[in-house]
């Protein structure tokens, strides 16, 4: 329940520090990182909670952009990058790059405040 | 806490932020910030649209003198409602940074020759060549001069520029345009310079052929000789339809130019060659930067009413150069193609006449060489003595890099762009300082102003009268029923050859002795023949009393097509027009294919290449999409000029301007052993046309193989015309479109190049018009509204354009959104 409690908390703070464009676009890990102080959590727990957190938020706002835009620009970026034009890839390579990130930023904050 | 394993990790953390946060190089470019690019709240995801988009807003703006209300219909094309003409600039700029911004940025940047400043040293020689050729200067020139003595103008520019700079205020970071992210820059406040520049750069495009071309031809006259130069590169069209039509009677000249007395010598039959010190520079702009404009009186409608058409042709890019406005107010009601960039419309009309433009093509760039007396570069020998220089500073700033500087010396004659520190293969290490119409100052955005407000013959006169560079032809069809042209521009009165070859410049003789007056440019209003017409052929036959440049500066075919078919027209109806506009008949091939036939001796030939000639035989003389009768003979009349004259000019150093294809075809037709056409390097033989074609033949019969065996040969599979996107990344652009056209057809689309915008104006009372660019109204890659154009424009079919009173725009279907914009 805390674990779930946690992932949820996580992804509204890094949601919501998002919608300050000035901010820089990595500042999901500082509310990551204080999430993962006031909630303790076992490291690896930390880990996931953070990766999943962000990983959905990131996957989640892709994949509904992508639908209300019919894929017209991920299908475009997707020959940008290397990703042979397939929308797919690209929500799950942002998916993953928002995840890792988010998952350190737990992980750290975990050894600031061990259980 | 743990500190070993936090350090770790905090480490780990902060340096995977730093690589998601670094540019990576890929080769020669970078790639964008990934985690700020991917991030759904910061990066591109937040440009991909909804397709259903809103565009509904009301905004609060200060700079406005009242409201102003702006309707876009299903096409985004927004219809301005303004009780002030400035607010109706305030609010074009306005839109077209909301639509078009990026573009805008780089345009720009483009003809500051600031591109480096955001991707590094690899755009150097670019932006070394713009500002060399004083693209800055010119426009600092028509900077002061607007600001000096135009207050209106001033005032219309400084209110565009207050439209873009109000949008840029209210941009959340997290909506700058794509391929800021993409190339990871900020925007810029917009300035009147920009908009300057801008126009710059399209008298670059328009006129600055002559800046490559008058090296490429000094090049090649001093490799041939001049005499033999002036059999291949001859000013003579034997087959030309002028626009003003042949039997005009010309005035008495008010300048008569004097030839120096030594230019025999000094300069036409002048040959030099100095060693070079290669760097390398951007190609020329394109030859067939022209376009078609005609208008039909009405006698020859079936309304009775005048019909004006019109398509610029020009390099075809995503975000398109257009975009299409409707400007309403008191003072007038406009609708037509404008630049995002400058204020005002450019090609359309208003509620009494339409207007269009082509390129006139004439010369009025030249450079003139110059001795420096010691490497200082501080004074230079003219009219014999030494003379000094100012320096003019350009500092380029560079990306991850240091500035690099240009001192460019200031002469009479302009800026010293070829000098010690700066050359290219062409220029083979002479001084030249070049001479140019676009470096006088300018008031080129009056023109379109006025021509937005003009109600007659007479408007539209004094409007273009104002125009300088580049020079066009003005086409003009008005309500009441008249219809006109004329060619108009700052025009260099030159002896014969003046300004084709670099000049000497120690001696003023060289210098241009005055600009030919504007009553005397070529005009024609209400013709006979019902109709008037220009394809950026020459404007008049040799009676006319002014040197009008070296011939290879004017195609010949679009113009002969063009004419034939208006002359035999009648009864014309918009639909007849579009079907001309899109016209792939080629009256080239059509005045070719008998004069090879002629030659072709089908008895020494393979049977692949029997084929081929069959093939050609039995091709209908239209460049369609599917046609492979044009690929063969394209194929085949390219092996034959290379036959023909690729003797003369192997062994050059460098390459040499091909000469023109109706050279060739004149020859073909009236004298079959014209001696050029013998091979030079078969000392025991002398060819003739029947063996250069013949080998022409079967030297192309081998290319058209390889082609049908990759499945190429069809023409538009051929030829591959795209759509490219500004940074040319395919991606972003539309490839492989299915058209057919071509060089010398009236619909004159090539590889990357064609009608940017097609407009039809039938002048009824309720003006009735149609028009598409091939793009679409954004410019963002993430919006369905950014190539929405491109099918229908290849598919040869047009839009009904929306041109309306507010009134009834409001109750018209095709509206869609409302964009208010409130005084606060």
């Amino acid at each position: 329940m805390k674990i779930i409690i946690s992932i949820l908390l996580s992804a509204l703070l890094a949601y919501a520090i998002g919608i300050y464009g000035n901010l820089p676009w990595w500042s999901f890990v500082v509310t990551n990182l204080i999430v993962a102080i006031v909630i303790p959590q076992k490291s690896f727990h930390s880990f996931l909670i953070g990766f999943l957190s962000i990983g959905l938020l990131w996957g989640g706002l892709a994949i509904g952009i992508d639908q209300g835009n019919h894929h017209i620009l991920a299908t475009k970026v997707a020959n940008i990058l290397p990703l042979k034009g397939s929308y797919i890839s690209l929500i799950v390579l942002t998916s993953f790059v928002g995840a890792l990130l988010g998952g350190l930023a737990s992980l750290t904050g975990s050894f600031i405040k061990m259980k | 806490m743990r500190l070993l394993p936090f350090l770790a990790s905090a480490l780990v953390t902060i340096g995977v932020i730093f690589v998601l946060n670094t540019q990576l190089s890929i080769g020669p470019t970078k790639s964008p910030k990934l985690g700020y690019f991917l991030s759904p709240q910061h990066g591109f995801w937040k440009n991909a649209e909804k397709v259903n988009t809103n565009f509904d807003a009301t905004l609060v703006v200060n700079e406005l003198k009242g409201e102003v209300d702006v309707y876009l219909d299903d096409r985004l094309v927004p219809h301005i409602y303004a009780d002030h003409d400035e607010d109706a600039y305030f609010v074009q700029g306005y839109l077209h940074a909301k639509f078009r911004l990026w573009q805008m940025d780089f345009q720009t940047r483009l003809a500051a020759g600031r591109l480096s400043e955001i991707a590094g040293a690899d755009k150097l020689p670019i932006d070394r060549f713009f500002r060399r050729l004083g693209m800055v200067y010119g426009a600092e020139k028509t900077e002061e001069n607007i600001n000096a003595s135009n207050p209106v103008m001033k005032a219309t520019v400084d209110a565009y520029t207050a439209g873009v700079n109000a949008y840029l205020k209210q941009l959340a970071p997290e909506d700058l345009p794509f391929e800021f992210k993409l190339m990871n820059y900020q925007p810029e406040q917009w300035t009147p310079k920009k908009t300057y520049l801008f126009l710059m750069f399209m008298s670059y495009d328009l006129t600055g052929r002559s800046a490559t071309t008058d090296l490429q031809l000094t090049n090649t006259r001093d490799f041939l000789g001049y005499d033999l130069f002036n059999k291949l590169y001859t000013n003579l069209q034997d087959s030309l339809d002028p626009i003003i039509p042949k039997g005009t009677v010309y005035q008495k000249p008010s300048i008569v130019p004097i030839k120096p007395a030594n230019a025999d010598s000094n300069y036409l039959f002048h040959s030099s060659s100095v060693a070079s010190n290669v760097q390398e520079a951007p190609d020329a702009p394109n030859k067939n930067n022209g376009s078609n404009n005609w208008a039909v009186s009405g006698s020859k409608t079936k309304s009775g009413r005048p019909i004006l058409c019109s398509d610029p042709h020009l390099g075809l890019n995503l975000p398109s150069l257009w975009y299409e406005i409707q400007i309403t107010t008191p003072t007038h009601s406009t609708y037509g193609a404008s630049f995002p960039g400058s204020p005002a419309v450019i090609i359309g009309f208003n509620d009494s006449l339409a207007w269009g433009v082509t390129n006139a093509g004439r010369d009025v760039l030249d450079y003139y060489e110059l001795k420096f007396k010691d490497s200082t570069e501080n004074e230079y020998w003219f009219n014999g003595e030494w003379k000094s220089v100012t320096k003019r500073k350009e500092v380029i700033k560079v990306k991850d890099s240091a500035d690099v500087i240009e001192e460019i010396p200031m002469t009479h004659w302009g800026p010293a762009m070829y000098d010690a520190h700066y050359q290219n293969p062409q220029s083979k290490g002479r001084n030249l300082a070049v001479k140019w119409t676009a470096h006088n100052a300018s008031t080129g955005v009056e023109t379109f102003y006025q021509l937005n407000r003009a109600k007659n013959y007479d408007d539209y006169i004094k409007a273009i009268s104002l125009w300088t560079c580049p020079g066009q032809n003005f086409v003009l069809a008005t309500k009441s029923g008249d219809i006109a042209i004329k060619q108009q521009g700052s025009f260099v009165a030159r002896w014969e050859r003046q300004g084709d070859f670099i000049m000497p410049g120690q001696d003023s003789a060289y210098d241009w002795q005055g600009i030919i007056p504007n009553a005397e440019n070529p005009t024609i209003k209400n013709p006979v023949r019902g109709f008037v017409s220009s394809a950026n052929q020459k404007p008049t036959e040799a009676t006319y009393p002014y040197y009008l440049g070296t011939a290879s500066s004017f195609p010949l075919y679009r113009g002969i097509s063009v004419n034939k078919q208006l002359s035999a027209m009648s009864l014309i109806t918009p639909q007849d027009m579009q079907a001309l506009q899109t016209n792939n008949y080629n009256v080239f091939a059509a005045t070719a294919r008998p004069a090879l036939m002629k030659y072709i001796q089908t008895d020494k030939l393979s049977t692949n290449a029997k084929r081929m000639v069959e093939e050609l035989t039995h091709w209908n003389l239209f460049n369609e999409e599917g046609s492979k009768g044009i690929t063969v003979f394209k194929i085949i009349w390219d092996s034959i000029e290379q036959a023909v004259w690729g003797d003369e000019l192997a062994g050059s150093p460098i390459p040499l301007t091909k000469p023109d294809d109706y050279v060739i075809l004149d020859q073909m037709l009236k004298d079959s052993n014209w001696s050029i056409a013998d091979d030079i390097r078969t000392k025991d033989k002398i060819e003739n046309f029947k063996d250069q074609v013949t080998l022409g033949v079967e030297n192309a019969t081998k290319k058209l193989l390889a082609l049908e065996k990759e499945n190429k040969i069809t023409w538009a599979l051929f030829k591959a015309t795209r759509v490219l996107h500004l940074t040319k990344i395919p991606a972003l652009s539309r490839m492989n479109l299915p058209i057919g056209g071509g060089m010398n057809i009236i619909n004159a689309t090539t590889d990357v190049h064609g009608p940017s915008w097609r407009m039809i104006v039938h002048l009824t009372d309720e003006i009735e018009a149609y028009g598409l660019y091939p793009g679409g109204q954004s410019g963002n890659p993430g919006s369905p509204y950014y190539d929405s154009f491109v099918d229908y424009w290849a598919a040869g079919k047009y839009y009904r354009l929306l041109f309306l009173s507010k009134e009834k725009l409001t109750q018209n279907d095709r509206t869609k959104w409302h964009i208010k914009f409130k005084t606060a």
